[in-house]
């Protein structure tokens, strides 16, 4: 079976797995509908946050509300496509811990497909909505000079930063076969990812953004190709002009990478026994 | 007996090394961005909110070390005993010759105080290092802190018992744990200092519970409040919410003997 017939077989094998949780899950439609409100409010609570910050003060690091806003809700929306399609990968630890894991092993389908499949949880559209509302806000209420680039820029760094996010995500399970119960640690460049782009590359110190740029490449989830968006220099020299067109190169090497680290964990792995 | 409780509910903690290990860098990476975009809006609005940049930072790396130790999003006892409630082992809990609040304060107490230690001295003194605070050089603040932390962790006991009993009558909890995440970020200054909230909204979330939970240890220690009436302010809604729990539990506890008979 060559490797194309392996991802085929992948894709198949996560789209019955997931298909099965979302029929489980609108069995109960009033509580599904509960559940993704208030997942949708307490998402918007670091929005909340953003906000009670403008309310005193009317640029944060140069940038005005719109204008966070917009970084903002790439950030949120690609991040909860990723969570959404593999967040529950992040559980892995646990099935290391408890031997479950050897159950999925034996079964004639990609390990990595049941992973993020399992317990595939719809309600994580909340984030997703959450993050869209914002970045519809954004698109209004700033005064970027479109041009029809730009226009097509903005569902391809939602696309590629879910893609980038979902690299993170990957990487972080693999490091969980190594670190069963260091879970949070993933936690910190997921969710630390997310909070991170929210707030412009201007408000944070040197050494973090270029840690960003250059050595774990969140920046071109948003903030490099945004700040082409909105007409602003990178606050990083060195960093060229078609840089902002350069988000699918990354997302595709950061996947490559992510695959590379899954492999590597998943055969270091050595079942509890238990 | 409490004490040894109380021991238990520490030695859990203590366990998972790896974990408190991973809680340390996560609370830690968080303080940082916290940090940079604090003073990045002090340095647009100075005295925010009658901080100087240094207590702003100093603000941020206390709420990361009180994060865990205060349960701030849940993630202490209320979890295990809304499933001791839901599959009615609490029954069995209640016939024991033990007071069930105290008992369940106790274990989180034990919890509290460990993951103060365990997740919450390292965060706190990288920030201390890295980032110029605004630290008192007298003991007697400290100690003073401490007792405004301790009281913290009553309060912050309260209010998750209040939440956990009501899966007495809604038996799935996933709401209430929802609110009380939602309340928690929010009203105890995790996202923003309480006192730079605007307006009205300001002075209401000074006076809720929440606000005993990190932004008066942390006036305590930064000789931004007196320490007597900020105590005073404390304790006056740990005994609230402990009353209150405890008028809401003997309730219950009429609930299920009906539910078992």
């Amino acid at each position: 079976m060559g490797e194309r017939g392996a991802v085929a077989e992948g894709l198949r094998a996560y789209r019955l797995i997931a298909g099965m949780w979302m029929r489980s899950t609108l069995t109960y439609r009033a509580s599904f509908a509960l559940a993704v409100c208030g997942g949708v409010l307490v998402t918007g609570l670091d929005f909340v946050s953003i906000l009670l910050m403008f309310s005193r003060v009317d640029v944060l690091g140069g940038y005005s509300l719109a204008e966070v806003a917009f970084l903002y809700g790439l950030s949120a929306t690609s991040f909860g496509i990723a969570d959404l399609a593999i967040g529950s990968a992040g559980r892995l630890g646990t099935r290391v811990r408890d031997g479950t894991l050897d159950t999925l092993l034996v079964r004639p389908a990609p390990v990595l497909a049941q992973v993020a499949a399992d317990r595939f949880a719809l309600r994580r559209v909340a984030r997703i909505t959450q993050g869209a509302l914002v970045l519809g806000w954004a698109l209004v209420a700033s005064d970027i000079v479109w041009t029809p680039v730009k226009v097509l820029m903005v569902p391809g760094m939602l696309v590629c930063g879910g893609m980038i996010f979902a690299a993170v995500f990957v990487v972080g399970a693999a490091f969980q076969f190594v670190a069963q119960d260091a879970s949070e640690v993933q936690n910190a460049f997921t969710y630390g990812g997310q909070t991170l782009l929210q707030y412009p590359p201007t408000v944070f110190g040197k050494e973090l953004v270029r840690g960003v740029t250059f050595m774990l490449p969140l920046a071109f989830v948003n903030w490099v190709p945004a700040a082409y968006v909105l007409g602003r220099p990178y606050p990083l020299g060195g960093v060229p002009g078609w840089a902002a067109f350069a988000p699918p190169l990354v997302a595709v090497v950061c996947c490559a990478a992510a695959g590379l680290a899954w492999r590597t964990g998943l055969r270091s792995y050595r079942s509890t026994g238990s | 007996m409490y004490v040894a409780v109380a021991a238990g509910g520490f030695r859990r903690y203590a366990t998972y090394r790896a974990a408190t290990a991973a809680g340390v860098f996560t609370n830690t990476v968080f303080g940082l961005i916290l940090v940079y975009t604090y003073l990045a809006l002090w340095d647009v609005k100075p005295h925010l909110g009658g901080y100087d940049q240094a207590q702003a930072v100093t603000f941020v790396w206390l709420g990361q070390a009180l994060y865990a130790t205060l349960a701030i999003q849940g993630g202490g006892f209320e979890t295990e005993f809304m499933e001791r409630i839901r599959t009615g082992e609490v029954a069995i809990d209640l016939y024991r010759p033990a007071d069930l609040q105290v008992w369940w304060l106790a274990n989180d107490l034990g919890r509290a105080v460990f993951q103060l230690l365990g997740r919450g001295v390292i965060p706190f003194t990288f920030g201390a290092l890295v980032f110029p605070t605004a630290l008192p050089h007298d003991v007697g603040t400290w100690l003073a802190f401490l007792v405004a932390v301790a009281l913290a962790m009553v309060v912050s006991f309260g209010i998750r018992y209040l939440v956990a009993l009501t899966g007495f009558w809604l038996m799935d909890g996933t709401g209430a744990l929802q609110a009380l995440m939602i309340t928690g970020i929010f009203c105890s200054g995790m996202t923003l200092p309480l006192n730079a909230f605007p307006g009205t909204l300001g002075e209401v979330v000074r006076v809720l519970p929440w606000a005993a939970q990190v932004q008066v240890p942390a006036d305590v220690l930064m000789g931004q409040a007196d320490p007597l009436p900020a105590f005073a302010f404390q304790a006056v809604w740990a005994v609230v919410l402990l009353a209150a729990g405890r008028l809401l539990q003997t309730a219950a506890a009429r609930r299920v003997v009906v539910q078992g008979g």
